[in-house]
This record gives C-alpha cells, structure tokens and sequence, in this order.
C-alpha cells in the first residue's frame, strides 16, 4: 500500500505548481500508469500526490485555425478515438494506441510518456517529426519547448522541479503530408519496444518528397533524429534506393543497448528496416491525402 | 495522518468511504468496501485481474487512487448481474467453462463488458485485442474467446427480439 501519501486535486495550474513549490516531495501525476508501478518497486514514495486530471485545461482535443492543443492530462485513448485528429495525425494515433492495454490507454498520456523519458516511450518519435511543442506552466509565466528537447536522458528531463506541462500543439499537416509510427516488440500487445520507428513525409503533386522526418526510440537515451534520412529523401521521388538508404542512416543513426528485448546488433538491423517501413508507409498515406488536392 | 472522505457511486449505489491519500482504489474497493471481486494480481498494470469501469472507462484499479473515485461512477464484477440474473457475459463464461482457478475472472468479465458496450459484435480477434490487458495462468484464453463471442451474440438476439416487441 501506498498509505502515507497525501493526495491532491487542485483545479488550476497554478494551484498544483503552488502544491509543487511548497513541498519538494510532492509529485504531478495524470494516468499513474508509470507512477505507481515504480513507487511499488521501490523508488521513493512521493510525500503528496498531485493530481492533474481536475485541471480543465489539462484534458481535451481542440482545433482553433491549423492549430491542434491536445491537453498534457487528456487519455491517449480519447486521442485514438479522436477521428478528426487521427485522420490528420494517423501515426501519432498509431503510437498513443500501442501503449499497453484498453486498461492503461484509458488512463496514460502523452504528458507521462515524455516526462517519464524512458527511451523506449512509443509517443515521443511521433510527437517529435510532427514538430509538436510542449507548453510548460513555469514561476515566471509559460513557456514552449518542442517535444525533442523534454528528454534529456533516462529518466531525466529539461522541466524544473516546479514546472508542469500544461498542454502540447501541433500545426495541422500541410497537404499531401502523412505520418507513421511502427514498433517491433516480442508480443504483439503489452511490451516495451525493441525498437520504434516514426516517419513524416511531404510530397509534392508530381510525387516527390518536399519534407521529411524520421525518428527512432528505443536505440539511444533519447529519440535519435535521422538526418542523413531525411537528406536523401528530399528533392526526389520514392525509389528503392532512396528507401535503402533511408534504412542505412537509421541503422548508422542508432546508439542502440544490449539487452533482454535486443542485442546492438539486431536494433540496429530492426531499426533500419522499420524506419524504411514508416518512410513507405508515411508516403503512401501523404499520395493518398486529398487535403488540398485541386489547389 | 487525517484520511480522505470519499463520495462516489458504486454498481449504482450512493457510497462513502474513508481511504488514506495514497491506497489504492483496488485496496479500498477489497478492504473499505467488502468488495473483493476485482483482484491483486500483480500491483502493475500487467494482469488485468483488479479491471473496473470508471465513468465507463475500464481501468486497472491498483493504478488508481481511491481519492480519484470522488465523484465518479464505478462499477465492478458485483454490479454486473441484475438481482438474481446473471450478465449474458456471467452465464456464457458458466456455460463455457472459460474458468478454472478463476481469479482472472472478475477482471476479464469487466474487460469483455467494456468491450461489448463499444462494439457489440467484436471479431474473434478483436475480443483478443480487447482482453490483451488480462493475464489467465489457467484457460489457455481460448474457452475464454468463445465465452465473449458466444455472450456477444446472445446479447444482440435478445435487443433484436427487444426491439421487434417495441415496435409490434
Ligand atoms: C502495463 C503497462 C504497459 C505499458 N506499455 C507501454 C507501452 O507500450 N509504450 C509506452 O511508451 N509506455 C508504456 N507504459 C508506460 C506508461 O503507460 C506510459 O509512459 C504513459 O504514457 C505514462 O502516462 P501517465 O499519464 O500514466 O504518467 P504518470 O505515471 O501519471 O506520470 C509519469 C511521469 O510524468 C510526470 N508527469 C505526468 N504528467 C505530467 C505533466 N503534465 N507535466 C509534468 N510532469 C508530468 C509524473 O510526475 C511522472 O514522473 C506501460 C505501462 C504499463 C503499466
Ligand atoms: S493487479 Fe492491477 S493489473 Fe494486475
Ligand atoms: S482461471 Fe485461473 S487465472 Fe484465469
């Protein structure tokens, strides 16, 4: 049991940033589903648990001009079943429906995701080629980090010990623009990924690539970017060599660990093909986009 | 340390109960409310066996704190029977043998109800895929599997019979 915890609902950011300044111990939490697993297996107890779930701001999907504010609270499975944002965003809903279980989708966000930092966090390659930007409630007022720069190792992140992310935006897609997010685990539900691979693309109407991004989790302490990736799908179509390299600079890009799900070796093998994979398929969705198609 | 007054309703019914800031919903709804059929199976998120419905989410109640039920509608493996009727998901899992040990079962009952609200006419591999956050050490799942399907079509024979007696 978790017994002598206090527990607070405050209903205003600052409220729970006052909670969090007056009491180091305290800690935020949304869905718990990180929180409480690792207080039971032994990290420190906070002293006040500080729930963000009763804060308006923190939950809901909302679309004002192109720009898309999803609350840091809000449950990733409002986000999947969010047909408005997934059909912009398919593989950022990809990615926010491969959390674990029905169970734990009802209740984690992408806020834990990425404040929790483990470097296997399926949301965090797909927030970052999408370029979404976290909105940090801090002492002096707010202020707007991209999703790539929360995590700054392991664990460890860029918010101060008073700050809260209050909400992430995203700019809607520019016509013919899609994403995709794939993982590779050793079941199909419930694992942590070997290795994930999220991939943003732009064509031009004649079939070229424009805009391009590609990350990967799980082969470093944080999300790995590949720009080499990306360089050499700019300015053509997408052929086989385009996407064979596209797998060599995500297998170079890695700084992959050996462990129980993986070896160096096959991360870095999983990695490339994956990353090819996403490339395809996020191109195959943006030829396939008809946002803007007679303009 | 002064403990936390909670409000809620549960399987329907106006509940108050006294909790400590940091127990968990699962240990209250077992050790202040006498309602032990949602299980511990492992405190982590992993076995689905301690599954309850909060405001028609289902949720592992051991990741949840029992303060959070303030307000909020819960409802566990005891409110699913009418009086004496049993869930067509209850009788099913009776009929089909879909349980040995039967600690799983509390969890994967609320787990397939959840289910059955959202899509009454699942797939068989969409009852896997929503049942994926239930851990049975006993079934081998596939007793388990039918139960669902064969609950799912019981379940939309008897609101078309309903709904044919509405409108004769
Ligand atoms: C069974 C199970 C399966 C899982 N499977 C996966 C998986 O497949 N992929 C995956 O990526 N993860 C997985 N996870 C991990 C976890 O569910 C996710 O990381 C989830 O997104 C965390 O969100 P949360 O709201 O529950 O975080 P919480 O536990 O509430 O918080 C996590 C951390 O973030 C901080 N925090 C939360 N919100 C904020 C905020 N708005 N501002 C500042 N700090 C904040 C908290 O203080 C805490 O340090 C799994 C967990 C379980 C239990
Ligand atoms: S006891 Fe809650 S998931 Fe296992
Ligand atoms: S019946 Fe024993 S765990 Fe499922």
């Amino acid at each position: 049991m978790l017994a002598p915890m206090k527990y607070a609902a405050p209903a205003t950011v600052e409220e729970a940033r006052a909670l969090l300044a007056a009491d180091g111990g305290a800690r935020v939490f949304a869905g718990a589903t990180d929180l409480i697993p690792q207080i039971r297996a032994g990290r420190p107890e906070p002293s006040m648990m500080i729930d963000l779930k009763r804060i308006d701001r923190l939950s809901g999907i909302a679309r004002a001009g192109s720009t898309w504010t999803i609350g840091a609270a809000t449950p990733t499975a409002d986000i999947v079943a969010h047909a408005g944002f997934a059909a912009e965003f398919p593989g950022l809903a990809e990615a926010s429906g491969l959390i674990g279980s029905d169970q734990i989708q009802n209740r984690c966000t992408w806020g834990g995701n990425l404040v929790n930092a483990s470097p296997a966090a399926d949301t965090p390659p797909a927030l970052i080629v999408n370029d979404a930007k976290a909105v940090i409630a801090s002492a002096g007022g707010e202020r707007t980090v991209a999703a790539a720069e929360v995590a700054t190792g392991p664990g460890a992140t860029c918010l101060g010990a008073d700050e809260i992310i209050v909400e992430f935006t995203l700019a809607s897609p520019p016509p013919r623009t899609a994403d995709a997010y794939l993982r590779l685990i050793p079941r199909t539900e419930m694992d942590i990924a070997v290795v994930g691979a999220a991939a943003r693309v732009t064509l031009a109407p004649d079939g070229a690539v424009t805009a391009a991004a590609v990350a990967l989790g799980a082969v470093a302490p944080t999300v790995v970017r590949v720009p080499d990736a990306e360089a050499a799908l700019i300015g053509g179509p997408l052929t086989d060599d385009a996407l064979e390299a596209v797998a060599q600079a995500a297998s170079a890009a890695c700084r992959p660990i050996d462990d129980k799900r993986g070896t160096v070796a096959y991360r870095r093998r999983v990695a490339g093909v994956l990353a090819r994979r996403a490339v395809a398929i996020a191109a195959d969705r943006a030829a396939a986009d008809q946002r803007g198609a007679s303009s | 340390m002064s403990r936390v007054h909670v409000t809620c309703t549960v399987n329907g019914d106006e509940t108050e109960f006294l909790c400590d800031g940091g127990q968990t919903l699962l240990n209250a709804l077992r050790d202040e409310l006498g309602l032990t059929g949602a299980k511990e199976g492992c405190g982590t998120g992993d076995c689905g066996s301690c599954s309850v419905i909060i405001d028609g989410r289902l949720t592992c109640s051991c990741l949840v704190l029992a303060p959070e039920a303030q307000g909020a509608a819960v409802l566990t493996v005891e409110g699913l029977a009418s009086g004496d009727d049993l869930h067509p998901l209850q009788q099913s899992f009776l009929e089909g043998a879909a349980l040995q040990c039967g600690v799983c079962t509390p969890g994967i009952l609320m787990a397939a109800a959840a289910l059955l609200d959202r899509n009454p006419d699942p797939t068989e591999t969409e009852v896997r895929y929503g049942l994926a956050g239930n851990l049975c050490r006993c079934t081998g799942y596939d007793k388990i599997v039918r139960s669902v399907l064969a609950a799912a079509d019981s379940q939309r024979t008897t609101s078309q019979r309903t709904n044919t007696e509405e409108t004769a």
